[in-house]
């Protein structure tokens, strides 16, 4: 998939030209996930305002920045989790929340308690029909054939995931990377257009960051699905990556990543010095990224009143 | 041979025998006894169903709670001279919404951090009810049941209370049965997919209310969890796949609660105990199947890994 190099459009970003104004209406009609001057506010508090974004289909994109500047918040509000107080946000052609069946959706890494009696292929099937009232009929595969393409379905994406040896096992006692794949195939068993992870590679080991990493990207890639995904270390994807966009409380900078990780873009995005160092394994190292101390104290006072 | 109980020998004399034919005869020939066993099957199902779910969402301290507070109900109806029944049923259901009506914590997740306020009114509750039974006078004896059971004197009004309470919970936790799950599993995946997520649990804590009464009636308010937990317990411990550890829940509640009604009828102690020890054995030796299980697995695991 191309990056779509003209729009990176942040109010922080430079200045946005008219020419680039007609891009991006153009664009807008081939969106998959568009933010247009959105704000977004918990407990009275903004989180971040100003923030133009635009994901194309197929994309794959990460949402990046420091901890505490919001980046669940841009997800829950694609989501639409969380209410914006100005500006627009369109997600697969609708409004935040009406394209529910269209979206695939990993919230901030959550680890199952190892004594949690269920196996990852309940917890995958529940990604198929989990909000639906009434009861699954056990043995129902054998009398509805909607029932039988649905268990089907299942098993062709615990396949995909590569989860096929331990989806049997109580979803408690599996590594977190595994947990992690089970999880991408519960989002993905009802074909979604757009794939929204949030934090999917935190509290993962080097290799399974790694394994996790190719198998969103194969995700991408074979099926055509959009990928949005938030993180807070570059790395483990940037080879993968279409676009990445950069959060901050004023706004977003969006780009390919050798456009928008620089020294001088997220110095001007965060208003303080950052550096941008490249090692010699390709890498990318941020020094000098805020981690706004107040706000993240803030978050967890938030926490109790609103879902992070 | 053992000699008949209290209320086996004022009725007919009876005694235990090793014609097992004889003895089943012996047992359904009295009414109170047959009301007895058709109580203690309603109960077991109403408990074992509702008991299943109390287990996963890790609820069994609010489980606890809203069956001693049956205690002040059940005694504080008898005071007023009304139906010990509505007393159980009244009291429980208050219990659950009062529990319901806690904020919750961050994330929504669990009762953990309640458990403080649980207890408070835990313990309020048998405070009031070792009231209840002082004030009444030396006229209300049945302490002992109210607290540790009885299935002497269960009226066909009591019995058919019971049916009405218990098809009417079983058939509003059959309405939810999927999203209850759903969200005990992965709450935020299910809030995500639109289940509401706070209803279902307030509706899941009323039936428990319901199931709690219903249970008090038999094992006496203290001995609920018999019923309640044990076969839940239990039946996870064997196996992870929600539909079998349902069905082994209910097989296992029942066998509980006839076995412990059967010993019970010829002996002289409360039916509480002999419920109670039968759901403890039934816990300990699943507890004893799964690790043996376990290290078998294990072992064989270990045989495969190392090339012979």
């Amino acid at each position: 998939m191309p990056a779509e190099h003209d729009h990176a459009a942040g109010s922080v970003a430079a200045t946005v030209g008219s020419a680039e104004l007609a891009a991006d209406r153009q664009l807008a009609s081939r969106s998959a996930v568009r933010f247009d001057r959105a704000e977004a506010r918990l407990g009275g508090r903004t989180i971040w305002s100003d923030v133009t974004l635009n994901v194309a289909p197929g994309e794959f994109v990460a949402v990046l920045g420091p901890n505490g500047v919001g980046k669940s918040t841009l997800v829950k509000a694609a989501l639409g989790l969380v209410p914006l107080v100005s500006g627009t946000a369109i997600v697969l052609g609708r409004a935040p929340g009406q394209a529910g069946r269209e979206i695939g959706y990993l919230p901030q890494r959550r680890s199952f308690d190892a004594g949690l009696r269920v196996r990852g292929i309940d917890v995958v099937s529940l990604g198929a029909d989990g909000e639906r009232w009434g009861v699954p009929f056990p043995g129902g595969g054998r009398l509805f054939a909607s029932r039988r393409a649905a268990r089907q379905r299942v098993r062709e994406v615990i396949e995909l995931v590569g989860a096929t040896g331990f989806a049997g096992q109580p979803i408690g006692q599996v590594s977190g990377g595994e947990q992690q794949r089970l999880l991408i195939a519960q989002a993905l068993v009802r074909r979604p257009r757009l794939l929204i992870l949030d934090e999917p590679l935190d509290s993962l080991d080097l290799p399974s960051q790694a394994g996790v990493a190719a198998l969103i990207s194969r995700v991408c890639q074979e099926y055509g699905v959009t990928v949005l995904l938030v993180a807070h270390d570059v790395n483990p994807i940037l080879s993968y990556l279409d676009r990445v966009a950069y959060i901050a409380h004023g706004g977003a900078v969006s780009g390919t990543p050798s456009e928008v990780i620089t020294s001088g873009t997220l110095s001007a995005l965060y208003g303080t010095p950052i550096e941008v160092l490249r090692t010699s394994d390709g890498r990318l190292v941020v020094v000098g990224q805020p981690e706004a101390p107040a706000r993240h104290t803030d978050r967890h006072a938030d926490g109790a009143a609103l879902p992070w | 041979m053992v000699s008949g109980g209290l209320a086996a020998s004022a009725a007919s004399g009876t005694a235990l025998g090793w014609n097992i034919g004889a003895d089943i005869r012996q047992l359904l020939a009295l009414h109170f006894m047959v009301n007895a066993f058709r109580a203690g099957t309603i109960v077991a199902v109403v408990a074992g169903a509702i008991g299943w779910f109390m287990v996963l969402r890790r609820q069994s301290f609010a489980g606890h709670t809203l069956a001693v507070v049956s205690f002040p109900g059940a005694s504080g109806a008898i005071l007023l001279g009304i139906s010990a029944t509505a007393g159980y049923f009244a009291a429980s259901i208050a219990a659950a919404l009062v529990i319901a009506g806690v904020p919750r914590s961050p994330g929504g997740r669990s009762y953990s951090s309640e458990s403080a306020v649980i207890g408070t009114v835990q313990a309020f509750a048998l405070a009031c009810g070792a009231l209840f039974v002082s004030l009444y006078g030396g006229f209300l004896n049945s302490l002992t049941s109210l607290l540790f059971g009885t299935f002497l004197g269960i009226s066909d009004g009591q019995v058919t209370t019971l049916l009405i309470a218990a098809a009417a919970a079983l058939a509003a936790l059959a309405g939810i049965a999927r999203p209850l799950f759903f969200a005990t599993v992965d709450p935020d995946v299910a809030r995500a997919r639109g289940v509401p997520e706070r209803l279902v649990s307030t509706v899941f804590l009323l039936l428990l209310g319901c199931a709690a009464a219903e249970v008090s009636q038999i094992t006496g308010a203290l001995l609920v969890f018999a019923l309640l937990v044990m076969p839940a317990a239990a039946a996870q411990q064997l196996t992870a796949r929600p539909a079998l550890s349902f069905v082994i829940t209910i097989a296992l509640g029942l066998a509980i609660a006839w076995l412990g009604l059967a010993v019970a009828y010829f002996s002289v102690y409360p039916v509480g105990f002999y419920v109670t020890t039968f759901g403890f054995t039934a816990y300990v030796a699943s507890a004893i199947i799964r690790a043996a299980a376990g290290r078998l697995a294990r072992s064989r695991g270990l045989r495969q890994a190392v090339p012979a």
